[in-house]
């Protein structure tokens, strides 16, 4: 008791300096720039990192650009035909005539026919010199089916010719073909994609969120499906495809036929995580709140895998392209004059082609790369989903 | 394990049965049946047609039965060995089918023996050797695998093969064998032939498993027990061989469900190319000309085999591994 009185009260110390709550562990800028980034922004950096992934990506985006402007990349036509120039090999590109410097050309063809096996021979003609055009006028087509023009980036020589990889039965460009048929082969890996993402993200949803019996009837219909071989389905159900549609009909069946086998993976892999993420706190409370299932699903569950669920669905579309090819190369698929790169690898479908005319084969080339791409492409993007890391 | 096996042997029957009825919608598809057609064209070719024979046709394959009942004619005619009839052939697919069906079980098995045989050393030298040059060499060239349609692959073997080693091109033997008793000279030739195939359908198949076999094994040598193992001194080909290999065999075993499949499907289209005398360029020619009894039965097939494939794997894990065992579940 009596020390209280000797002892003074201290003044209760209020300090007026504003309020840091990160004041016991400072963030450097660096850090607060890493903690505070958004998840997609983190992706970004960790992507970046991938440098195979970006290159990768990088060709992506040219072989997409190529197929929205196949029209002015190629420097012909589709059906553009020279009878003159059947199976002709493809020409080589010289910088130097005699010497002398005359930019980038090709030589002409001299045509003869070998008599023992009936093939065409082609032998350079050194007095032809077919000097190549840049942003030029060429064969006439219509960009998009819409706007009629005759700009090209690349056109032969004014009555001349120019076949980089050779020409097929009907004497059309190769390389051409290969550019026009860019736009549907790589459209076809997209279109279905859209389709199965669309298809497993419903059915996955339902499947996880409910599940139950719900659950219990999507997992044996996943199990049946899967149990189907993928390819000679996709016969069957291309083959009775009507025979009176138009292609461009077919195009689209061909597309769901694909999509078709390919959501079972996507919803397999929502329903695992919306099963684990149901049971979450931030769930619950939505619910409690009265949120209806499809907005708990698809604005609460659904954005917390979205990444993961993107990486895994650019790793199905090379499926789906090598699909189409196969079918199209079966004659089962995409029919003439719809162009993919199966339609023209279906020229070489016989054992002669490999044997007299190998750059028939050349639409394969795009094919690996394109499907290389996609792989690595994913790859990287399934690492960088998972940013935390 | 006897109450496993018959668990899973009575799942079948339900999946079976949902398969035989999507593989009967796609029969029915396309629209009016193969007499019809058959009988639209004799007529426009001015030829007279068996009336007394399509009757017997349509009434012994139930064509003018409703739907139902003409699935129901479908199932128990297959369950008693009867497939229909191919309209195309004019004869029971039964008779039409013939050796097919074993020689496609054959290659499909040779390949995943390849494929087994093939990833094993590769997914254990890209796990032990993790972002070396050599894993990363390999892991390419897997992709490379992937990457190339398998048809077009086939189709530049079959050329190489022809010009390098002068074997005969398309089908399973030198013509002279077709059709000949089983001899050893027709085996020889057989498996001069089966080598294509088998290279070309495995490529695929084998770049995912040695993925797959990469990734299972990394994530066994990293757990506890190696770390503990090698603490106290095991040698490490021993250590990988007692442990971490052992675990990664199951999924060797686990993987076949995912394999088969792919492996079928990759047979048609390499069978067609190569002109093999497997079910592949008989289903396609039985698509082209809408002969549809005969594509859905090869389809019922195909598919039976991939379940059947599936059960024998999920077997061989339960026997191999007793959680499973135990647990009455399925690993996959």
């Amino acid at each position: 008791m009596t020390s209280s009185g000797r002892h003074q009260h201290l003044e209760h110390f209020v300090s007026t300096a504003p309020f840091d709550p990160r004041s016991v562990e400072a963030l450097t800028p660096e850090q607060e720039r890493f903690y505070l980034a958004s998840q997609w922004k983190l992706m970004w950096w960790k992507l970046k990192r991938h440098k195979v992934a970006l290159v990768s990506g990088a060709i992506l985006l040219l072989m997409y650009l190529i197929a929205a402007f196949c029209e002015v990349v190629a420097p012909y036509e589709l059906q553009t035909r020279n009878s003159q120039y059947v199976y002709s090999p493809p020409q080589s590109i010289h910088l130097f005539h005699e010497g002398k410097l005359v930019g980038p050309f090709v030589y002409g063809w001299e045509r003869s026919l070998n008599m023992e096996n009936l093939k065409r021979e082609y032998t350079a003609d050194p007095s032809a010199v077919y000097p190549l055009r840049f942003f030029c006028q060429g064969d006439p087509y219509r960009f998009w089916g819409m706007f009629e023009s005759r700009f090209h980036l690349v056109c032969p020589a004014e009555d001349g010719i120019l076949y980089l990889l050779g020409t097929d039965r009907l004497g059309r460009d190769v390389l051409s073909r290969i550019i026009y048929g860019a736009r549907i082969s790589l459209t076809i890996g997209l279109l279905g994609i859209t389709v199965s993402f669309t298809l497993g993200i419903i059915i996955g949803g339902l499947a996880g969120y409910y599940g139950g019996w719900v659950d219990n009837i999507v997992q044996r219909m996943i199990e049946i499906l899967r149990s189907f071989p993928e390819i000679p389905l996709w016969m069957a159900l291309s083959a009775v495809l009507p025979v009176h549609w138009s292609p461009l009909l077919i195009y689209f069946g061909i597309t769901m036929i694909l999509a078709i086998l390919d959501w079972t993976g996507l919803a397999r892999a929502v329903r695992s995580k919306l099963l684990s993420l149901r049971e979450e706190d931030y769930c619950t409370a939505a619910q409690l709140m009265g949120a209806r299932p499809k907005r708990v699903i698809f604005r609460h569950l659904v954005p917390g895998f979205m990444s993961h669920l993107i990486a895994s669905a650019t790793l199905s579309i090379p499926a789906m392209i090598l699909g189409e090819t196969a079918l199209s190369f079966l004659g089962l698929g995409l029919r003439p004059p719809i162009t993919s790169w199966g339609v023209l690898l279906n020229e070489a479908q016989n054992i002669n082609v490999v044997a007299l005319y190998p750059w028939l084969m050349l639409p394969v080339v795009p094919v690996i790369v394109i499907i290389l791409a996609f792989n690595f492409f994913g790859d990287g993007l399934r690492d960088a989903a998972d940013p935390y890391k | 394990m006897f109450r496993y096996i018959v668990h899973r042997l009575l799942l079948m029957i339900p999946t079976l049965l949902a398969i035989s009825i999507i593989v009967f919608v796609i029969i029915q598809l396309p629209p009016g049946d193969y007499l019809e057609s058959e009988i639209a064209e004799l007529q426009s070719q001015g030829e007279s047609v068996d009336e007394e024979k399509i009757a017997f046709l349509r009434q012994h394959y139930g064509l003018d039965k409703p739907l139902h009942e003409q699935y129901l004619h479908w199932v128990f005619g297959m369950m008693q060995g009867d497939f229909g009839y191919s309209f195309e052939y004019n004869l029971p697919v039964n008779d039409v089918v013939g050796d097919r069906l074993f020689l496609t079980v054959i290659v499909s098995m040779v390949t995943i023996l390849f494929t087994w045989a093939v990833a094993f050393p590769i997914g254990i030298y890209s796990a032990t050797h993790q972002y070396s040059w050599g894993d990363y060499g390999l892991t390419f060239l897997g992709f490379i695998g992937v990457a190339t349609p398998n048809f077009l692959l086939a189709l530049v073997m079959l050329y190489l093969a022809n010009v390098w080693f002068g074997t005969s091109i398309g089908g399973l033997m030198d013509p002279e064998y077709i059709d000949r008793p089983w001899s050893w000279a027709k085996f020889m030739s057989v498996l001069e032939h089966m080598w294509i195939p088998v290279v070309v359908i495995g490529t695929s198949g084998t770049a995912g498993m040695i993925r797959r076999l990469r990734a299972n094994l990394l994530d066994e040598l990293q757990k506890q027990y190696v770390t503990t193992g090698r603490a106290k001194g095991l040698p490490p080909g021993k250590l990988l061989r007692k442990y971490p290999l052992r675990m990664a065999l199951n999924f060797f075993i686990s993987d076949i469900g995912s394999l088969l499949p792919s492996v079928i499907s990759g047979a048609e289209v390499v069978a067609v190319v190569m002109s093999l005398p497997t079910t592949g360029p008989m289903l396609l020619s039985a698509l082209q000309s809408q002969d549809m009894y005969l594509a859905g039965s090869f389809l019922m097939f195909l598919a039976t085999l991939t379940v059947i494939g599936v059960l024998v794997s999920d077997i061989a894990l339960a026997i191999l591994d007793p959680r499973i065992r135990f647990e009455g579940g399925s690993t996959r």
